[in-house]
This record gives C-alpha cells, sequence and structure tokens, in this order.
C-alpha cells in the first residue's frame, strides 16, 4: 500500500459520468404536461441514490417519502398522507446532516405546495391531471405552432419553396425570424435525448435564402369588413396578413416612417438585413393592405374615429418607448437611450462615433444591440455596464460573446449610481458602486446584487447608452377606455380581446411587455382567428404543401451544425449581416438529424401535424 | 410503382403503400393487435416489427411505406425474439383471467399468444386496478386494457363524440373517460362501436343474460321475446353456420328451446312504425308551416341521445314516433296481454337487438306506457344470445324451423330492411307514397336511399305531395356533419334517416365482433336480399297491423297510438 496515490477515475465512474451528461439533456428534452407528481417521485428516487447513508433522516427518512408517493401514485392511501409525507418532508430539512437530505426533502416540500391539486386528484380519484396536449416538442414550444418538422424535411428533399410556404401557414415573416428569432423550439427538441438540439433557425435560414421570392396565396372572396391595425411591427403585420387572406380589408396605422415595428427600429441590419426585411413587409402586403405611414394615434387620427371607421380594431403597438433610471446626470448631453439610437438607426440617419468612449448600461440583448452597433459606428471603445454577473444577463449568451470577440469590455457587478457631466453639461463619466453578488431569488432563480465594502468606480465617457427596458405609450389607449394593468400593459385575455371593449383586440409587445418577434407574431395570428369569428366568419387557413412521408434511420449520434460567422475583426467595422447561412452540405446533414415527432412516436397518434386553424 | 421484396419474393406497389398493406394483398400474414385500417395506424403494439436490410431497427409494417429497393424480412430471428418480447410485456399488465373473459375465444390478444406459442411469462404479472361501473351498458375493464386506442380513435374519428382519452402520463399512462369524468357523465350515446373494435374484453356491453335465465325459471313470469331484424343476418356467424341454416325460423326454434313463452318479430312494430312515423310525415308535410323541417327517424337510440346532447335545439325534428323495440314493448304488454289474458304485470319483455345503446332506451321516460312497469324489461344482444344458446349447447343445424308467434310476428319486407342504412327511408317512402296517392309505388322505386355510401340524397315527386327532399346518413361523425350543413342552411331535406353505427343496425355495437373486417354492408345485403324476396313489401298491407289498427288502435296517430307508441316530446339529457 502506497502512502499516498494520485487521483484517478476509475472506468466505471467515467461510465456514470457520460450518463449524467446523458441525463441533463434528457431533463432538458422533457416535454411540457407530465404527471408532477411521477416526476418528483423519480428526482427523489435519484436523490435517494446519493445519499451516504450515515444519517437516519435521509437514509430512512428519504425512502420513507418514496414509499408514500409511490403510495400516492398507485395505491388507496388514506387522505392524511399528505401530511404525512409533509411533516416527514419538514423533519428531513430540520433534522439532515447535509445538503443531500436537506435539499431532497425541500424538493418534496416544493412540489406538495406547488401542485398540491395533483396530489388530490391522484388520492381521491387515481386520476392525473397532467397531460401531453401537443406531442411535438418544437411546435409546442413555438409561440406561432410553425410545422417545424414538416418544414425541415421540405428542407432535406431541397424542397425550400414549399418549406417557405408551409411555414407561412403559421408565421407570415418566415424570413424575419430565419435571421432572428431566439429558436424556443430548440429548447426542448426531442434530439437532445441523442446529442444535440436541431439547429432549427439556421435551417429555416438556409430555406429562406434559396427559394426565392414565393408568390403569396390566393386571398378569399372579399367579405366586405374591414379591420385597422394600429401598429405594423410584426404582430400587425401578421394579423394584417391572415385578415387579408381570410377577405377581410385591412388598413395598418403606423407611427413611424416604414413598417417593421422593432425589427426594424430595435434590431440593426447585422442581424437583419433591411433588404430582407423589406421584401418580406413587400410580400406580405402584396395581399392588398392599405397602409398610413407617419400617423400617430390620438394626434393624427383619435381612437374613437378609428372605432367608427372600422368593424373590428387591432391594437400592436409595441413596447417603444424608453425607461429612465432615475440617476443623476441623466438628462445631460451625450446620455441616450438605447431605443433613441436605434430607432434613429432605423430611419438610416448617420452616426458617426470615431474616437468616442462609449458606455452602455443594460445586460439584455437590446444592451448588446447598441453594443455592438456602437463599435461598428467606430467607438474607440465600448463598456457594457451591468450590476448582476456576465452569466446572470439576460442577453443571449450567443449575443454576449458576439459582443466581446468584437472588442467589447463586460464591466459585470457594477451598479450605476450618477452621471458626471462638464461645465458644458456633457456627461463625461459614470460613476458606479461595486457589487457583490447575493442570495438567490427562489421565484426567479436569479441572484440579487448588494453594495460590496469596495468604494465607487468612474468610468470616463463620452457617451452614454441607457439599456434597460421599454415601456408603452399607452395613455392615449387608456382615455378611450383601453384597462392598462401595473407595468404599463393592456389587459387583454388570452383570445386578445379586450374586455369592455367590443370589436377591439390587443397582442403583441404592448399586452405582454417587451417580448420577442415571435411571440408578436403568434399574438397576430391568434387575434387574425378571432376578429374572423367576431366579424361572423370562419376561414380556415391551411397550406396545400405536402409533407414528405419520414424515413427511418438510425439513431446515432452526431454533433449538431452550428452556423458560421463572418470573422469579429472584419465584421465589426460594418453594419452587413454577420452569420453566414448553411451550404447546401450543411443544411441536408443538420436536417437529416430531424428525428419526425411529428411522426414517430406520439405524433402518429394525434397532434403530429395541425393541418388548418 | 416501387419495386422491393418480401421475405425474397419480388413485389411492386404504388408509392406511399404501407408495407402491411402489401403483405397483406400477397397473403403474407404480418401480426398486429392495435392496428385497425386508416383509423389506427400508429405502431403502438410493436407486433407488426419486419426488419428491413439495412436499417439496425426493426420497423412496424403498419404506418412504413414501402421504398425502391427495400429488402423485408418479416420473420427474422430478431423479429421473432422481438415480437415474442413485447408480446410478453403486453401481458405483463393484462389480465389474462381468459377462462372468465367475455371474449374468451374471440379476443385478438388471446390469438396472437397461441398463434405465438406464448407459453411461459418471465415478467411480473401485474394489471392495471379496475373500477367496473356497471349502471352503463358499455363497460371497461382498465386490466384488460392494452392501450391499442382504438377505442378513442373509433369515438374521434368514425362517431365523432370524444368519450374516450388518453389519461396519466409516463409509464401510468392509460385510456379513460375524457376530461376525467365518468361515463355516465358524459354524451356517450352507448353506440357500442368501441366495444365491437376492441381486440380483447376491456370494453364489453354489460351482460344481462342472467336476468333473462331468473325470468325463464319463475314459474308465475311469462317470457315474450322480439328480435330485431339485423339480429337475424348475424346470430348465425357465431356458429359457423352455412346460409341454409342461417334462418330466422330456426332462430326462433332456438329461442323456444330454452324456454321461451312467445317468440316475436320487431319487424312487426317497424311495420307500425311505418304507420305511425309515415302519418306523421304526411300530417306534418301538409302543414309545412307549422314546423321545423326537416324531419328526422327516432328509431335509432344511439342518435336520438345524439340529438338530444349535440344539437338539443333540433329535438323537436325528430319524429315522436317510439323505436320498434319499444312500440313493441307497449303492445305486448297492453293488447296482446289483454289477448292471452295475462295481467302485464307477470309478462317479461326481452329484446333481442343488434345495438347496445337499446340497453338505455328502455330506461327512458315515456317507456313504461302500458302498464306502468317498464314496456320492456331486458335487451340482450345478439353476441349474448348467442351466449345463451351455446352454454344450453344448442345445435341449431339440428333444429326444425319454426314460425314466429301470432300476432305480433308477421311482417313484410318493408320491415325488414330497418336493420340496414336506407332501410327506414325506403319502407317509409312506399307507404307515404300509397298513403298520399292510394296507390303504391313499385316496391323498388326508392332505391336511392339504398347502399352503403354514408351520406345520401335523393329527391322524389310524389303526385298530390310534390318534391320530396331526403337523406340518408349513418355514423355519428357523418351525422354531425350532416347537422352541421342543415343548421348552416347548406342543405335543405324534409324528412332524413339517422343511424349511429355505419352501415345501420346491421352493424351495430351488439353484433357478433369479427377481427379486421366491418361487416354491416354484407349482413344489409342480407337484409335487402330478404326483403326482396317477401311476399308483402309495404308496411300497410301487413295484414296483422291492420287488424291491430281496426280492434285496437282505431287509426294511425289516433288517441290510443298516442297514448301507447309515441313519446310526449324530448327533454335534453333525459337520459343521464
Amino acid at each position: 500500500m502506497s502512502r499516498l496515490d494520485v487521483k484517478t477515475p476509475s472506468k466505471v465512474q467515467a461510465i456514470v459520468d457520460q450518463m449524467y451528461r446523458n441525463m441533463e439533456r434528457r431533463i432538458a428534452a422533457s416535454p411540457p404536461g407530465l404527471c408532477p407528481v411521477d416526476m418528483a417521485l423519480n428526482f427523489l428516487s435519484l436523490c435517494q441514490a446519493q445519499t451516504c447513508g450515515k444519517c437516519v433522516p435521509c437514509r430512512i427518512g428519504l425512502a420513507q417519502l418514496n414509499a408514500m408517493l409511490h403510495d400516492v401514485l398507485e395505491g388507496e392511501p388514506d387522505p392524511s398522507i399528505l401530511d404525512r409525507i409533509e411533516s416527514t418532508a419538514r423533519v428531513i430539512i430540520r433534522t439532515a446532516d447535509c445538503a443531500i437530505g436537506i435539499d431532497a426533502a425541500e424538493l418534496v416540500l416544493m412540489g406538495l405546495e406547488g401542485f398540491k391539486d395533483d396530489y388530490e386528484e391522484h388520492i381521491y380519484r387515481h386520476r392525473c391531471l397532467g397531460s401531453l396536449k401537443n406531442p411535438v416538442p418544437c411546435v409546442a414550444l413555438c409561440p406561432a405552432g410553425v410545422d417545424i418538422p414538416g418544414y425541415i424535411s421540405l428542407i432535406n428533399e431541397g424542397r425550400c419553396e414549399d418549406a417557405v410556404r408551409l411555414i407561412r401557414k403559421d408565421n407570415p415573416l418566415p424570413a424575419a425570424c430565419a435571421y432572428i428569432c431566439e429558436h424556443p423550439c430548440e429548447a426542448r427538441c426531442r434530439r437532445n435525448m441523442v446529442d444535440d438540439p436541431l439547429n432549427i433557425r439556421a435551417l429555416k435560414r438556409y430555406a429562406v435564402d434559396h427559394a426565392g421570392n414565393v408568390p403569396q396565396p390566393k386571398c378569399a372572396a372579399p367579405t366586405g369588413k374591414r379591420v385597422a391595425v394600429v401598429g405594423g411591427g410584426p404582430g400587425g403585420l401578421s394579423a394584417a396578413y391572415y385578415l387579408a387572406l381570410m377577405g377581410h380589408k385591412v388598413t395598418i396605422f403606423e407611427r413611424h416612417k416604414a413598417l417593421g415595428g422593432m425589427m426594424r427600429y430595435g434590431i440593426p441590419n447585422y442581424r437583419l438585413p433591411r433588404t430582407v426585411l423589406d421584401n418580406e413587409i413587400k410580400s406580405i402586403l402584396s395581399l392588398g393592405i392599405q397602409v398610413h405611414r407617419n400617423v400617430e394615434i390620438g394626434t393624427d387620427i383619435t381612437f374613437d374615429d378609428l372605432k367608427k371607421d372600422y368593424d373590428c380594431l387591432y391594437l400592436s403597438i409595441g413596447a417603444q418607448t424608453d425607461k429612465k433610471m432615475g440617476i443623476e446626470g441623466e438628462g445631460s448631453e451625450g446620455v441616450m437611450s438605447a431605443v433613441q439610437l436605434l430607432s434613429a438607426i432605423g430611419d438610416e440617419e448617420e452616426f458617426d462615433f470615431t474616437g468616442k468612449r462609449v458606455v452602455v448600461i443594460g445586460g439584455g440583448n437590446v444592451a448588446m444591440d447598441v453594443t455592438r452597433s456602437a463599435i461598428r459606428l467606430g467607438a474607440e471603445n465600448v463598456s457594457v455596464v451591468y450590476r448582476r454577473r456576465q452569466s446572470d444577463m439576460t442577453a443571449q449568451p450567443e449575443e454576449v460573446e458576439g459582443a466581446i470577440a468584437e472588442g467589447a469590455e463586460i464591466l459585470s457587478l457594477e451598479a450605476p449610481i450618477r452621471i458626471e457631466t462638464d461645465e458644458n453639461n456633457r456627461a463625461v463619466a459614470l460613476w458606479t458602486q461595486p457589487q457583490i453578488i447575493g442570495e438567490i431569488d427562489p421565484r426567479t432563480g436569479r441572484p440579487s446584487p448588494a453594495v460590496a465594502s469596495v468604494p465607487e468606480h468612474r468610468i470616463p465617457a463620452d457617451i452614454i447608452i441607457i439599456a434597460v427596458g421599454q415601456g408603452i405609450k399607452s395613455s392615449t389607449f387608456e382615455q378611450s377606455g383601453v384597462k392598462i394593468q401595473r407595468g404599463g400593459t393592456f389587459l387583454a385575455e388570452s383570445d386578445t380581446k379586450l374586455p369592455d371593449l367590443d370589436g377591439v383586440f390587443a397582442g403583441g409587445d404592448c399586452v405582454t411587455g417587451p417580448a420577442t418577434v415571435i411571440r408578436a407574431i403568434a399574438a397576430g395570428k391568434v387575434a387574425a382567428a378571432n376578429i374572423d369569428e367576431y366579424l361572423g366568419f370562419h376561414h380556415e387557413i391551411t397550406s396545400n404543401v405536402t409533407v414528405p412521408a419520414p424515413v427511418f434511420k438510425d439513431l446515432k449520434a452526431r454533433g449538431r451544425i452550428s452556423i458560421s460567422e463572418r470573422d469579429a475583426s472584419e465584421r465589426k467595422n460594418d453594419f452587413l449581416c454577420i452569420e453566414c447561412g448553411y451550404t447546401d452540405e450543411e443544411a441536408h446533414r443538420e436536417s437529416g438529424r430531424c428525428l419526425r415527432c411529428d411522426h414517430f412516436g406520439y405524433g402518429n397518434f394525434r397532434g403530429g401535424r395541425v393541418e388548418k386553424w | 410503382m416501387v419495386n422491393f421484396t418480401i421475405n425474397g419474393k419480388s413485389l411492386k406497389a404504388p408509392e406511399g403503400t404501407t408495407i402491411l398493406e402489401v403483405a397483406e394483398k400477397n397473403n403474407i400474414p404480418i401480426p398486429h393487435l392495435c392496428y385497425l385500417k386508416e383509423i389506427n395506424e400508429i405502431a403502438a403494439c410493436r407486433m407488426c416489427l419486419v426488419e428491413i436490410e439495412g436499417t439496425d431497427r426493426y420497423q412496424p409494417a403498419c404506418n412504413t411505406v414501402v421504398t425502391e429497393g427495400m429488402a423485408i424480412h418479416t420473420n427474422s430471428p430478431g423479429v421473432r425474439e422481438a415480437r415474442k418480447t413485447n408480446l410478453r410485456l403486453i401481458l405483463s399488465q393484462h389480465n389474462s383471467n381468459c377462462t372468465i373473459c367475455i371474449r374468451s375465444d374471440n379476443c385478438v390478444l388471446q390469438k396472437m399468444c397461441y398463434d405465438l406459442n406464448i407459453h411461459y411469462q418471465p415478467y411480473e404479472v401485474k394489471p392495471e386496478r379496475s373500477k367496473v361501473d356497471l349502471s352503463v351498458p358499455v363497460i371497461r375493464e382498465a386490466s384488460k386494457c392494452i392501450k391499442c386506442m382504438r377505442c378513442i380513435q373509433i369515438c374521434d374519428k368514425v362517431q365523432g363524440m370524444h368519450i374516450w382519452d388518453l389519461a396519466g402520463t409516463g409509464s401510468r399512462t392509460t385510456v379513460d373517460v375524457s376530461y376525467s369524468r365518468r361515463l355516465r357523465d358524459t354524451d356517450c350515446t352507448f353506440c357500442g362501436q368501441c366495444v365491437t373494435h376492441c381486440p380483447t374484453g376491456a370494453l364489453t356491453i354489460r351482460d344481462d343474460t342472467m336476468r333473462v335465465l331468473h325470468a325463464l325459471a319463475d314459474p308465475d313470469i311469462t317470457t315474450v321475446v322480439q328480435i330485431a331484424p339485423a339480429v337475424r343476418v348475424a346470430w348465425a356467424e357465431s356458429f359457423g353456420l352455412s346460409k341454409k341454416y342461417a334462418t330466422a325460423g330456426r332462430l326462433v326454434a332456438a329461442l323456444k328451446s330454452m324456454g321461451f313463452d312467445y317468440v316475436f318479430d320487431t319487424n312487426f312494430t317497424a311495420d307500425l312504425t311505418i304507420m305511425e312515423e309515415g302519418s306523421e310525415f304526411i300530417e306534418r308535410f301538409t302543414h309545412k308551416g307549422k314546423h321545423r323541417w326537416p324531419m328526422f327517424t327516432s328509431c335509432c337510440p344511439g342518435w336520438v341521445s345524439f340529438m338530444k346532447s349535440q344539437f338539443p335545439s333540433y329535438a323537436d325534428c325528430l319524429s315522436t314516433a317510439k323505436s320498434p323495440q319499444q312500440m313493441f314493448g307497449a303492445l305486448a304488454k297492453s293488447y296482446f296481454a289483454e289477448q292471452i289474458g295475462v295481467d302485464p304485470h307477470k309478462l317479461f319483455v326481452i329484446s333481442i337487438m343488434p345495438c347496445s345503446a337499446k340497453k338505455e332506451e328502455i330506461n327512458l321516460p315515456d317507456m313504461n306506457s302500458a302498464c306502468g312497469d317498464p314496456d320492456v324489461d331486458v335487451v340482450l344482444t345478439t353476441r349474448e344470445m348467442c351466449r345463451l344458446f351455446r352454454s344450453d349447447f344448442i345445435v341449431p343445424e339440428e333444429l326444425e324451423e319454426m314460425p314466429f308467434d301470432s300476432p305480433l310476428g308477421s311482417s313484410t319486407g318493408a320491415a325488414v330492411i330497418f336493420g340496414a342504412t336506407g332501410g327506414v327511408m325506403d319502407a317509409a317512402l312506399r307507404s307515404a307514397y300509397y298513403l298520399i296517392t292510394g296507390e303504391n309505388p313499385g316496391p323498388d322505386a326508392f332505391t336511392a336511399v339504398r347502399g352503403n355510401k354514408p351520406w345520401k340524397e335523393a329527391r322524389f315527386n310524389i303526385p298530390g305531395a310534390g318534391l320530396i327532399k331526403v337523406a340518408v346518413v349513418s355514423g355519428l361523425a357523418n351525422t354531425r356533419r350532416l347537422m352541421e350543413a342543415v343548421d348552416a342552411g347548406t342543405v335543405d331535406y324534409d324528412f332524413v334517416e339517422v343511424m349511429a353505427c355505419p352501415g345501420g343496425c346491421a352493424g351495430g355495437g351488439g353484433q357478433p365482433i369479427h377481427e379486421g373486417k366491418e361487416c354491416a354492408a354484407d349482413r344489409g345485403n342480407m337484409l335487402w336480399n330478404l326483403d326482396k324476396h317477401s311476399e308483402i313489401r309495404y308496411s300497410h298491407e301487413n295484414p296483422d297491423v291492420a287488424a291491430l289498427y281496426r280492434t285496437y288502435l282505431k287509426k294511425p296517430l289516433g288517441e290510443r297510438s298516442h297514448a301507447l307508441l309515441h313519446v310526449h316530446g324530448y327533454l335534453p339529457h333525459d337520459n343521464k
């Protein structure tokens, strides 16, 4: 026996480690709607296997919790079992010696409080409230319910035009989404169980880049009904598109010079090229949609006039006002909001930051958009000031990494406290208070920052851009009877109807607060369906594209093909598109990874394909 | 066309054809449990797996399409093992109490185990917990359910009622009544199509044979049995009888041999229904403005239940005439009891029906109009009757044919076609024509309403009445489409016949079950054939019906008819 050994992992441990990674991916691929009691039980079983076996509460207590949960699911226990589960879990939390037992019991307790109805349904009626409503994970998670396996299989056969046609059934902006969608569809892709989720957005980008100009379908016979859409962003355009297809006469009222909303006035050209956006909008308008640009509701035309002149209204005004920080010096020269900058860029106003030191405040996607725009405008350096850690930023990680690659500096754990100005009221520096990261809020899962015992920092700056969120311009609408909630959002039902205002519908950012393009598109689609019904019709939106029969394949693990980008050193000098699309080979390979959940598994039983809405 | 091989045999098929379809066409059997052509091709049971050269996983034959150059093997060593293992897994959750199962000897799972030579089970057997509710005619025993999903699909796609659904998630996923309800609380019509498409004994129709045996054993009780039209063309299937022996006369003889006192024919009251419903139609048609249109037939209890729950505002459009089964019960306990001088409370009326919804119909309001007791005491399905015969070891071939008893035993060709889609309409039009014009139309004047199209439309000119627009529909999903069209005003009819089961009573939920075969069309053709060879083919020419009117009822829609043979309004959901 040697006195000491170098630690080397055993072969068994290496396999178990591999299994952990597989399980992590598998959990990521869990479809929504599973029985929460069953999941709690199975997580508990895992915790139980982790106990070291020394202490009573953990070694025996977790086993007893497990047995009781089993009884709930499969036996005929007395209702008092719930009290027994709760009291046992509480004792384990208070008496276990380490986190293995404490955290496991907390998990059980969390479920007991969080889904008591499910427990009771099992105990009293031996039934489960959980159910899988939509079996295709990507379609279920796409707010607009786009037929993703359908268009991926079309791409695999090289049928890009048909892919675009199929997407348009649920989303009239395939090109915009191909470039900038946050792709919630990828999160629970079943391919996670094998290797990694499909690169769905990259495939869509390939389809729109290779489809050419795909003509729009014919509109239904004119209904004689007139609908006004207020706001020509993604939501307004989507509602207008489907309503026009249904045969209604649609007019869009837009405050800006051009349509597109945040796709134009929020997202820079290097992410979504203007030509792509302009072509897409032109295609939508080809359905005969009327547009009034530079029209402000309340000043140029009143809400009540609109209500009088049209059979129905759809409000999709977005969230386009900037939020203030309320710090000293915020009004000084050289300080601007992200909304101001991006909207001016959207209207193609010229800016030049050459030689300027730029500080951006915020940690969301908009903060990254202004950071990367400032770099492209020639700034000498750009720093992003954020009061939490970089990993806590709400911006997508690839956006943050992209900004860093282009030369941005992330100053995390710095809370802005005031802006220092010179005698001409020009901003010269941002003062920050360093923070220490603290307790995690159990509701959000995010840690809160607290003042660190470190003196204030001075960050010299010529230009300070504030990107701490957007608000909604709601006052005009409030006066006309639209109910406004705390936070300034419009109160609308999940069917987009406004309570108490007959014939008025609303959706998108103005209802949800700042969100994503695809959620606005989904709201526009929902509004179109319900406006159609409101007007006394039941037009169905379908696509005549036939999806190829699935071909069985092996399930060998294969790498996800990522989309390539132009070199940071090159791209940071212009506003041209950063991303390079897939090659034919890449598109064919990546589309071939799709597991066709529309067919295999539950899909061929029900819900695999929604052919009309 | 694509070229491929199965077990080395070179074959061709049009693109898009599944392996299973091709194999069946070429007499290459591939076992399957959950598959139901065009209704359930979900590859859940994994029994139809085949090996395809060049792939490392077995593929289900039921929903994999053949492609060019495919080399398919249905019996490779791997496939053999996979099938057996999966079958044993199914059995590990199946209550294999076959000896006391209604579907014993007619169970797809049982036959599969026999075919695959399964005779030991390495897995622990733990069937799902069952709670059986005998208060409804459709019974589900969860412990026998193999989750093939056929019931869900039949109810969704063919009947459009969405009564069954998946419940629970994960490995506890099972089939149950949708939305966590009990069957009694749903709009289930008890049509029984889920039962006749269930591969095992998980779904059955409540067995009421013991009640009949008790009545037969009671010396104070006079038993009166009626046989519905569609029963006579299906019962012999269970005994493998040739056409020569499969007659109604032999059915009468078998029932008599069991000790039933009187064996009558529901056809008699089918003729009577035509007189009442036909007269009602003429009455409504000649006072068109007083009624909402169209008028609907009311002999199918599944349909009547559907109408009341799904389109309650149209319930007044249903004919008020009771169904032949209920007219029979009402007359048996009044007219007939009087004739033979028996206390109607001591009369026990049994119906033999191709139908499971009839078991509910006898409990509806107005169905006790003769003496206050239920007009019909118990309903047996064709299958239950066959089980009674079997338990008495009756050999039908050995029995001499016997006639139905009199007076409720005579009937016409117009009555026997009540068991097939279009038959009620055809019979009603024959007599309506006569009642309006005083002359008979040709017995085959209305062939446009016959045949197995699920939704038929026809127009007939009846001199003196004008153009009559009729429609005939069967299957409840088709019926819903028709009702929606009626409601939207896109169709315009005067008279509509509806039967809840596809093909009508011939394909009813109480008929013998044959895996993978829809028998309604064949049985329906036999009924039309019986009509063709009948001496009398018009309900109004049934001499005993005429005598009944002369001596007892006086006239169609008269006071006594109204009391005994009609319902007094349709209350929404009164069967619940």
